[in-house]
């Protein structure tokens, strides 16, 4: 089936073609990596073609090599770096731990990727005011690890948080789980300091929730490495609730899981996280790990209530009668810490372990009214079918965001780009059924061209004159987020061979 | 050693798609927790694996530099919901860049040294002997006090720190000395080919332990080095090698259990069925062979494991070996033979199953990596206050003995099974 059948999907061009080699005409010359290496020191830097291969991806399947990458270590090395990659007329990229599902770390015009991964400090945790301030490079586990000896924790958890940063977050204002009840990252973010791409160090926000003027923390959170780097961020800490109780509900089907997710939320209840895990998944997750997920299961939901204990009960009870109600053939429930990691467990490595069940996945993610939720699952395992592609689906039921992840082998010739396909057509279902293109992982270089589904011109419009105002350019992570961009029409992977024949021969001296 | 027809040895396709870039394994990574860089990560050593085996790089000392780094600790594969066999990746992907020609001649160098010495009881024997002559003759002394090891290159002066002060005898196969009876199982220790010389006291206490387990210890003196550390530098050929010799020792011996205390020997043992998957004389044999192999924490929970009757009050905390929790997933039966020990206080520490950076011969060839994985290790060591910190290979041992050195740290480091040993002697001594 071709695209055409679709009416409004295009396959975007930006995506790279898995078999062309794009010639990167910028080869980075020695007087630039001096310079970087000068800014910050001989070992941060990398820029041999066989060396800066490793950060040709992130969590996606797009691929593109950077020129270089420099690791600074303060935020006026992330000034002076960004400097010298500008001044070069190179694109500057900024990345966390490259675990982002939009491409947005991928440097889709070759340039210089600014690597965080060394700013890691956890500056301060101040128990009193429950806040933190950390370097973008803070992994999100650990701050949470790092809050617990006083009863705190960072509430936003995305399924990758034993590996993503803090800064990777603010730039995805990533969710997670737990956001049905607190909010997504935003809700968490006090204070930004921030490298402009002119290269100024300023701060938005504060310590505070409310800070007159512009909300430029606002507008920064969410911003996709396009409007400058995080250097350090002040974030709010959350009390460990008293009680928490974790409910596994068992259904054969995904319409009964369906239809129990809109019945515990009508029900005026709202839980702390609501996830469904379908059978696909369940067969992953069973084969990865040994977490008591029945194998045979058509879907599970993972209900999470927390708060004060006594009200917890009841309310574990209620969820429980309606799962029973809507047709859940059992529920369990977790009451002790150990059990209810285990449970989670499941559900967080459930993406990766979808590498059991096929060599790539496309992980979409779409956001859709609660309500079409049956409607539109079972739209999205039809054109599966149509596709040929299995597609396993663990998402967020509670607020409607999407996740479904379309199995494939990107050896086998033409795949990738029927994947892609397929991946426009279930964008388009959401995007029909009055919902988004992306929930949590943001735009990036995936779903740029998706974005004037949504977005009038003059919407798109307002948001570059954004762009602009805070002195960002082309050269500005470039490809991602916006449907246009000089050049990104052609993006495809460079090939590396071509790369190490630009850099030629003495380069390696 | 007979040379036999060259496997072409390459990661495999399938092993390689395996890995869907999710990065779960980054922060367990400790080469990646100490450098923040991806080429030093789980994901980006698969990357550029990948990338060698395509044909799309070469293998420059650049790149091979990063891969030379990983500790080939596996924690990366425990972390995996994928299910990467990364071990398996590192080490046929060695082997390919060294059967390629293209390793750098320390790789080279590394494999020939190895496969010179580690198959030849003999010249070990010697070997070991003229270090304990220079540790006993007061040359070592001398030495050290004089400063002059200080001049030597290339870290030698820190593996001569690293040395533990060589007992004065090795370890000599011996049965366990009961009458042979027909209902007791039948087990091999596999002796290895340094630990004989660094820890005969390990190999005396697991014989005497498995005795009180009534099982009989038979000797199979034809066994020889496992192969692990010339199958962790790429040398997978002299690895097969070894296979087929140990195969064939212990399948004639008609014995029940290979026993093995080195958790790195152990997981080597464990995967002859794979190593020799290609060779079609042995892969039967090998996957055979495999199934016999058994760690000695596991084997003693499996036939009942005794608890000894008299306390031994001392605090302990346990290191994870990596390739007994990553390699062999064995994580429980140690820990349960601890707590088996009445009046044994076992503190766990933080992260105990990450890396010592003792790693093999890792620790000579990457010293300074090596050290500050260590140094890490040692502090959260000493914030237990555990004055016995107990682990499950030799490699360790050593690593943890030098940490303490290091450290300035009072205390001592033992076997599992010595603690359990020490414990049931002291039962004895009050009978
Ligand atoms: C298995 C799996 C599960 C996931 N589950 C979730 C989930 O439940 N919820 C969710 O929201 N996401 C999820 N993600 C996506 C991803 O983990 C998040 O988007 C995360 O926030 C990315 O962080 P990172 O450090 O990896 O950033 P990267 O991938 O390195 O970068 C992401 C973007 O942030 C920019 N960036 C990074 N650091 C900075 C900085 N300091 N300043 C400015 N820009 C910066 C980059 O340029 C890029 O555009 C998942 C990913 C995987 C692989
Ligand atoms: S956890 Fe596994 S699948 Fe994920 S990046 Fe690491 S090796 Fe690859
Ligand atoms: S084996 Fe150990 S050092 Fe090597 S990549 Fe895996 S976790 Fe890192």
């Amino acid at each position: 089936m071709s695209s055409s059948g679709l009416p409004g999907v295009a396959v975007v061009q930006c995506h790279p073609d898995m078999s062309a080699a794009k010639p990167d005409t910028r080869s980075l010359d020695k007087g630039t990596i001096r310079l970087l290496e000068r800014a910050v020191g001989k070992n941060a830097v990398l820029w041999r073609p066989e060396e800066v291969l490793a950060f040709e991806y992130d969590g996606t399947i797009e691929r593109a090599m950077p020129q270089a990458v420099a690791f600074p270590d303060s935020a006026e090395q992330v000034a002076a770096v960004v400097g010298i990659a500008l001044d070069a007329g190179l694109p500057v990229v900024p990345r966390g731990a490259g675990t982002g599902l939009s491409g947005g770390a991928v440097a889709a015009l070759g340039g210089v990727v600014v690597a965080l991964t060394r700013m890691k400090r956890i500056l301060e945790i101040d128990a009193e005011d429950q806040l933190a301030v950390v370097e973008p490079g803070v992994v999100n586990l650990d701050l949470s690890k790092a809050a617990a000896p006083h009863g705190l924790y960072f509430a936003p958890d995305p399924s990758s948080q034993r590996a993503c940063t803090l800064g990777g977050n603010v730039a995805e204002n990533a969710g997670g789980p737990h956001c049905l009840a607190y909010g997504v990252t935003t809700n968490h973010v006090i204070g930004l300091e921030v490298v402009t791409p002119a290269g100024d160090i300023v701060e938005f926000g504060g310590r505070t929730s409310d800070t007159p003027g512009y909300d430029l923390r606002g507008l920064f959170v969410g911003s996709e490495g396009t409007l400058g780097i995080a250097t350090k961020i002040t974030l709010r800490l959350l009390r460990r609730p008293e009680a928490t109780r974790t409910l596994l509900a068992i259904f054969d089907s995904v319409d009964q899981a369906s239809a129990a997710v809109s019945a515990i939320i009508g029900g005026g209840i709202v839980p702390s996280a609501l996830e469904m895990i379908d059978h696909h998944v369940i067969s992953a997750v069973v084969q990865a790990m040994d977490v008591g997920y029945p194998a045979d299961a058509g879907a599970v939901l993972l209900i999470e209530v927390d708060g004060l204990l006594d009200a917890v009960a009841e309310q574990a009870l209620e969820m429980r009668d309606v799962c029973l109600a809507e047709g859940a053939r059992e529920v369990r429930q977790a009451d002790e810490a150990a059990e209810r990691e285990k449970l989670w467990a499941g559900r967080k490595g459930a993406i990766s372990a979808l590498g059991r069940l096929a060599p790539n996945y496309y992980v979409l993610d779409g956001v859709v009214p609660r309500t079409k939720l049956p409607a539109v699952l079972r739209d999205i395992y039809r054109l599966g079918e149509e596709y040929g592609f299995p597609i396993a689906n663990v998402f967020h039921a509670g607020d409607g965001n999407l996740h479904p992840n379309v199995l494939f082998d990107e050896r086998k010739p033409g795949e990738t780009q029927r994947v892609l396909e397929v991946g426009a057509a279930i964008m388009r279902l959401c995007v029909d059924a009055g919902g988004t293109i992306t929930g949590e992982h943001g735009v990036g270089l995936e779903k740029r061209g998706y974005m004037d589904w949504i977005f009038s011109e003059e919407d798109i419009a307002a948001m570059a004159k954004v762009k602009a105002a805070f002195g960002s350019t082309d050269l500005y992570n470039p490809c991602k987020m916006f449907p246009t961009g000089k050049g990104c029409g052609e993006v495809s992977q460079a090939k590396i061979e071509h790369v190490m024949k630009q850099a030629g021969p003495d380069a390696y001296i | 050693m007979a040379v036999t027809p060259a496997i072409n040895d390459a990661p495999s396709q399938d092993d390689l798609s395996r890995c869907v870039h999710c990065g779960f394994c980054l922060q367990e990574c400790p080469t990646y927790l100490q450098l923040g860089i991806e080429t030093d990560s789980p994901r980006g050593r698969i990357h550029l694996l990948r990338a060698i085996t395509d044909g799309n790089v070469e293998a420059t000392p650049a790149l091979t530099s990063h891969l030379d780094l990983c500790l080939q600790c596996r924690a990366c594969e425990t972390a995996c919901p994928s299910g990467v066999p990364f071990g398996r990746i590192m080490e046929s992907g060695r082997a390919m860049i060294l059967q390629q020609g293209a390793a750098p001649r320390s790789w080279r160098l590394r494999a020939w040294l190895l496969r010179q010495t580690l198959p030849y009881p003999k010249r070990l024997r010697l070997l070991f002997n003229l270090l304990r002559l220079y540790q006993r003759s007061g040359l070592q002394r001398l030495l050290r006090a004089s400063r002059l090891l200080r001049m030597l290159p290339g870290g030698l002066s820190e593996a001569e720190e690293k040395l533990p002060h060589l007992p004065s005898t090795s370890y000599e196969m011996k049965s366990d000395g009961l009458p042979p009876s027909a209902s007791a199982k039948k087990v091999a220790l596999l002796t290895g080919c340094v630990m004989p010389h660094l820890y005969p006291r390990t190999h005396e206490a697991t014989v005497r332990v498995l005795a009180r387990q009534g099982v009989e210890v038979v000797d199979v003196a034809e066994q020889r080095c496992c192969g692990a550390l010339s199958v962790h530098a790429g040398d997978r050929t002299t690895g097969r090698a070894l296979a087929r010799r140990n195969i064939d020792a212990f399948l004639q011996a008609g014995i029940d259990a290979v026993v093995v205390n080195s958790a790195g020997c152990g997981a080597t043992l464990t995967e002859y069925g794979e190593l020799l998957e290609q060779d079609d004389a042995y892969a039967d044999k090998a996957r055979r062979f495999s199934e016999l192999v058994t760690d000695v924490n596991e084997f003693v929970i499996d036939v009942g494991g005794q608890a000894p009757q008299v306390a031994l009050d001392i605090r302990v905390t346990y290191q994870d070996s990596c390739h007994l929790v990553h390699g062999q997933k064995v994580r429980n039966s140690p820990r349960q033979l601890l707590a088996s020990i009445p009046g044994l206080e076992l503190v766990e520490m933080e992260t105990p199953d990450r890396c010592c950076g003792s790693a093999g011969i890792y620790s000579l060839a990457q010293q300074e990596m090596s050290m500050n994985v260590l140094d890490d290790k040692m502090r959260d060591v000493a914030a237990t206050e555990a004055p016995v910190i107990a682990t499950a290979n030799p490699g360790c041992m050593m690593q943890l003995e030098a940490g303490l050195r290091r450290h300035g740290l009072k205390g001592r480091v033992a076997h599992v099974i010595e603690l359990l040993d020490e414990a049931y002697q002291a039962e004895e001594d009050t009978n």
